[in-house]
């Protein structure tokens, strides 16, 4: 049962991660003074806590999370977001960068339209408040997205940026990773698709070592060697 | 005077060949649908079940949202062709029956609290029937369920024994359920022992189901080591694809920093972003 590479295994729901002296994280529980795995996932152990890396399931909207959705009802002071959560999300007038007057939100959004938004606020019942009035939030017109699956989007970006600005480099498109899995991208249509191809090798290989070059080497095949440098 | 039917041989041995207390053979493949969230594909002697699990999701009807926690919900269907004279589609009693002991026994072990106002859907398809499908259906379930990323307890195993020609058995096949004189389908939770599933059709002693439930229990942990190493298989293709796993996603050195954030923040990400025109909303 153990798979240890590195002091990274594979975990299944129920398997024992530790005892006493480490201290439940995330996907993980605690019975009897034993820490067990919740998820299926990468077990992980970082300043005295065991979280499970999970390698699937729903996204989850946390506070401070960007992402991407899209306008699927509208009130007369609010609209309602699907950002690919089990929760729907609502965007209140008081959260967008324009004064809205009552009733008035058609002339602003309507239904059909994606936006880059912020999650504000996410109450204990998983009420969730999205904003779009800080800095680099707005309406995202042309362009596609791509979806995969959340728990990918820190490979998507890697370490501090390093795989979305390789992309960037390469393709010279321009690109928004939320952290639902939503993935926008605008360029020349062909920059696209050498984009989105690029976009779901890492979702395929997301567990692989060394992904970084491997993308490269995707890259220097469809484009040639770096522009830069 | 009927022909009688005899199950067992001089050396006890069953029909199919196996001893009393042998499973038939089992296979499982985690993730085999695109479209799910979550899926596995079981086949247990000729039994062949697909399990779907989607969600957590926004549970529908509104008004059968709980505010403290998620739903299980579960749908047990035999298709048409599962068996050998054409079974009429759609639910009969059968089927609500199982669906909801399923649900039941799934829900036992999923953290509900998590998700409130949502419900997780299980859908398990019998494909092809062969005595024992609640138990297949309910296991590939439980494989699918973790596939889907749910946070689970632990899995849901389970396993049925029963009696037949006047002996206990393990895991009836077709003709021992049909003929026997008892059926007895049990689920648990192997790391903590629990029963969440059991039911009995005909009749057993008390010891007869004592020594019987004991026997499916010993099976289940068997199986149990079946679904896990199903699931290890789904994910190990690309934890081995290029050696080790990958490196460990550092959180930008703010360390002790209890575990909230495990992936880089994309804030970061969006900096080397072009400057954009505005757009023309409110005009």
């Amino acid at each position: 049962m153990v798979e240890k590479s590195a002091g990274r295994e594979l975990v299944v729901p129920g398997d024992l991660l530790g005892t006493a002296d480490l201290k439940p994280g995330m996907g993980t529980f605690a019975e009897d003074g034993k820490v067990y795995a919740a998820l299926l996932g990468i077990k992980n152990e970082r300043s005295g806590y065991i979280n499970i890396v999970p390698l699937s399931g729903r996204y989850i909207p946390r506070p401070g999370d960007s992402v991407i959705g899209m306008v699927t009802d509208r009130g007369p002071s609010h609209w309602l977001l699907e950002i690919n959560s089990p929760y729907p999300a609502p965007l209140h007038v008081n959260e967008v960068p324009w004064r809205v007057d009552y009733g008035d939100t058609a002339r602003y959004l309507d239904i059909g339209d994606i936006l880059l938004l912020k999650v504000l606020l996410v109450d204990e019942t998983k009420r969730v408040v999205l904003t779009m009035k800080e800095h680099g939030l707005r309406k995202l017109t042309g362009g596609q997205i791509v979806e995969i699956s959340h728990s990918k989007v820190p490979r998507v970006i890697g370490r501090k940026g390093s795989m979305i600005s390789l992309i960037k480099e390469f393709t010279r498109c321009r690109l928004f990773v939320g952290q639902n899995g939503r993935i926008w991208i605008d360029g020349d249509i062909d920059d696209v698709h050498n984009t989105i191809s690029v976009i779901k090798r890492i979702e395929e290989e997301a567990q692989v070592i060394g992904l970084t070059e491997s993308v490269k080497s995707m890259l220097e095949e469809m484009y040639g060697p770096s522009p830069v440098e | 005077m009927e022909p009688e039917v005899r199950l067992l041989d001089e050396n006890k041995r069953r029909l199919d060949g196996r001893a009393v207390d042998e499973l038939r053979p089992i296979k499982i493949e985690a993730g085999v649908l695109n479209r799910a969230d979550g899926s596995a594909y079981l086949e247990w002697g000729g039994n062949k079940v697909l399990a779907a699990v989607y969600g957590p999701r926004e549970a529908h009807p509104r008004h059968r949202q709980d505010p403290a926690r998620a739903l299980v919900q579960c749908r047990y269907n035999m298709a048409a062709f599962s068996v050998s004279d054409r079974k009429r589609p759609g639910p009969d009693r059968r089927s609500v029956e199982i669906s909801k002991v399923v649900s039941e026994a799934l829900g036992h072990v999923v953290f509900k609290e998590q998700f409130p106002r949502t419900s997780v859907d299980v859908f398990i398809e019998v494909l092809q029937a062969e005595a024992g499908t609640r138990c297949a259906g309910l296991t590939a379930a439980a494989v699918a369920m973790a596939d889907a990323g749910i946070p689970m307890r632990d899995l849901v195993v389970s396993c049925a024994a029963g009696k037949a020609d006047g002996t206990l058995l393990l895991d009836l096949g077709k003709e021992e359920d049909n003929l026997g004189e008892a059926d007895l389908p049990v689920a648990i939770v192997p790391r903590t022992g629990e029963i969440v599933l059991l039911q009995m059709d005909g009749h057993l002693t008390p010891e007869e189901l004592e020594t019987s439930l004991k026997s499916a229990i010993d099976a289940c942990h068997k199986i149990y080591e079946i679904q896990k190493d199903a699931l290890r298989r789904r994910y190990a293709v690309t934890t081995e694809h290029g050696g080790a796993p990958p490196p460990p996603k550092e959180p930008e050195t703010e360390a002790d920093t209890p575990p909230t954030t495990e992936e880089p923040k994309p804030e970061e990400v969006e900096a080397p972003e072009p400057v954009v025109p505005e757009t023309q909303e409110g005009e």
